[in-house]
């Protein structure tokens, strides 16, 4: 792998968001939209705090977590589908750009939005709604450290389906983690799922990491299972989801749809 | 005698029974300038696509500068570079951006000299600092031109290069390839419809019909060897056969 080939993918996205305000409006505007009506949601609730002690506190948590994932599977998606759109992907793949390089320059760019989106989230649910994040405690990293790997397993998946499939499937760039939300148990318990779903639920990383945070929050105790299994999962998955990509490029280029995306 | 800087063997490319390419071969010396040409559909496209290495052949060899570029793409393709009329470059940079951002993918050593050097020689002085999004299309051929060149690759694939450039400016671009030819002993694979250009630029021509080689050789041998009075009546035959 080479640096000078991620940096130079790295730059391009960053002289893109250097002057496009819907860009810049992506990264700021949903978040701080879901962070608004959930912190009145939160408020509300906070009327009822002796029926549900402690659990409205979860909810500002949980969406901000719940964002850092979000933004982790777009940095690799959307980069993916800019290169789409600008019909670039043949000048890059006919460069000695490696796809591992390409992977790792949506990567740092989904680092880039995490925690451009976490800062602007954490200070937001500070200042409007009195709400530290950072009660969760030290924890706190390797919780958003495995959320942004969950997401760059979706995303890398993401990508390889729109590689594929073409600006038909560009949708799932949008919707695909959605799918994966009822399972990760954000806002409620894994144990509220139907037993079949609490299977489904045991195998996304994302689950442990809101179980764990419900254990920091609710003073349960250290939740190392549960960052073990997520830590182990996204392992898993990751390779999974980097082989899957890897097969899904040489498909293309056997198929020639590399060339032909975006036409 | 010079070895190949490119040499093709019984290269394939069939998707799924339609063979888009059939068993097609040929070579490229240092410094030399080789035309393909062929009626739409003949293969032109995924022949360079192959070349490129954006299209897996289904069989036959690839070897540039003596080496497979099936195991080794990477040190391959610094070497080489392409501009084609129906590519395009990212919108939203400016055109110098996207200059550094190739300087950069293919690691370049002092890129603002490079930049320079490439604007100053393709005239696009007056468009460097222009969201490209905002390029005409003769300009926009230029920026493609000048990606393919600041790379100093040693083979140039140039697939209908000239297609949405004013004459003045196109003769220009000819004269700056058959300059960089002779200084750099750059090699080239050159497409395109316009015949006169073909016949100025092209040292040796490959027709191309259905996927296949039909005549190779001299713009003059070629249209002595089908009996026509230019290259274009070549063509223009060899196009309606491919159509029956």
């Amino acid at each position: 792998m080479k640096l000078h080939r991620v940096l130079a993918l790295i730059a391009r996205h960053l002289y893109l968001y250097r002057r496009s305000l819907p860009r810049i409006m992506e990264i700021f505007y949903w978040p701080f939209l879901d962070l608004v009506i959930w912190g009145f949601i939160t408020t509300y609730l906070t009327r009822f705090q002796g029926q549900m002690p402690g659990f409205v506190t979860f909810f500002l948590g949980a969406l901000i977590l719940w964002d850092m994932l979000f933004r982790s599977q777009q940095g690799i998606t959307i980069s993916f589908l800019e290169e789409l759109w600008a019909r670039n992907l043949m000048n890059l793949f006919a460069s000695p750009l490696k796809p591992s390089e390409f992977l790792a320059a949506t990567m740092v760019m989904s680092i880039f939005k995490v925690a451009t989106v976490g800062i602007v989230l954490t200070l937001c649910a500070l200042l409007f709604y009195s709400y530290n994040v950072f009660m969760i405690g030290l924890w706190l990293i390797p919780f958003i450290l495995n959320l942004v790997l969950t997401g760059w397993v979706i995303g890398v998946f993401t990508t390889s389906l729109i590689m594929r499939f073409g600006q038909e499937a560009e949708v799932l760039a949008w919707s695909m983690v959605f799918l994966f939300q009822p399972i990760s148990c954000v806002f409620y318990p894994m144990e509220i799922l139907p037993n079949w779903l609490k299977l489904v639920a045991w195998i996304n990383p994302a689950a442990h990491i809101f179980e764990g945070m419900r254990a920091v929050l609710g003073a349960e105790g250290a939740p190392s299972a549960s960052l073990a299994w997520a830590v182990g999962l996204n392992g898993l998955f990751l390779v999974i989801a980097v082989w899957w990509f890897y097969r899904t490029f040489a498909y293309c280029k056997d198929q020639g749809l590399l060339v032909r995306i975006g036409e | 005698m010079f070895s190949p800087v490119l040499d093709v063997t019984d290269l394939s490319k069939r998707f799924g029974d339609f063979p888009a390419v059939d068993g097609i071969s040929f070579s490229i010396k240092p410094g030399e300038i080789l035309g393909l040409l062929g009626p739409n559909g003949a293969g032109k496209t995924t022949t360079i696509q192959m070349l490129l290495g954006l299209v897996t052949p289904t069989a036959g060899s690839i070897r540039m500068f003596g080496m497979d570029l099936a195991t080794h793409r990477e040190t391959i393709l610094q070497q080489v570079n392409f501009s084609s009329t129906y590519i395009s470059m990212p919108q939203s940079l400016t055109v110098e951006e996207n200059l550094w951002v190739i300087a950069r993918l293919y690691g370049l050593l002092d890129i603002p000299r490079r930049v320079d050097e490439i604007v100053k020689k393709l005239e696009m002085e007056e468009f460097r600092t222009r969201v490209t999004r905002k390029l005409s299309s003769g300009q926009m051929t230029r920026v493609t031109l000048a990606k393919a060149f600041l790379t100093e690759p040693k083979i140039l694939f140039l697939d209908e290069p000239t297609a949405s450039l004013d004459p003045d400016i196109a003769g220009k671009i000819r004269a700056l390839l058959k300059e960089e030819r002779r200084a750099s002993g750059l090699s080239i694979l050159y497409t395109s419809h316009n015949m006169r250009e073909m016949e100025e630029m092209s040292d040796r021509i490959i027709f191309l019909q259905c996927g296949k080689i039909v005549a190779e050789g001299t713009a003059q041998e070629i249209v002595t060897r089908f009996g026509q009075a230019d290259l274009e009546e070549v063509f223009l035959k060899l196009a309606r056969e491919s159509q029956r």
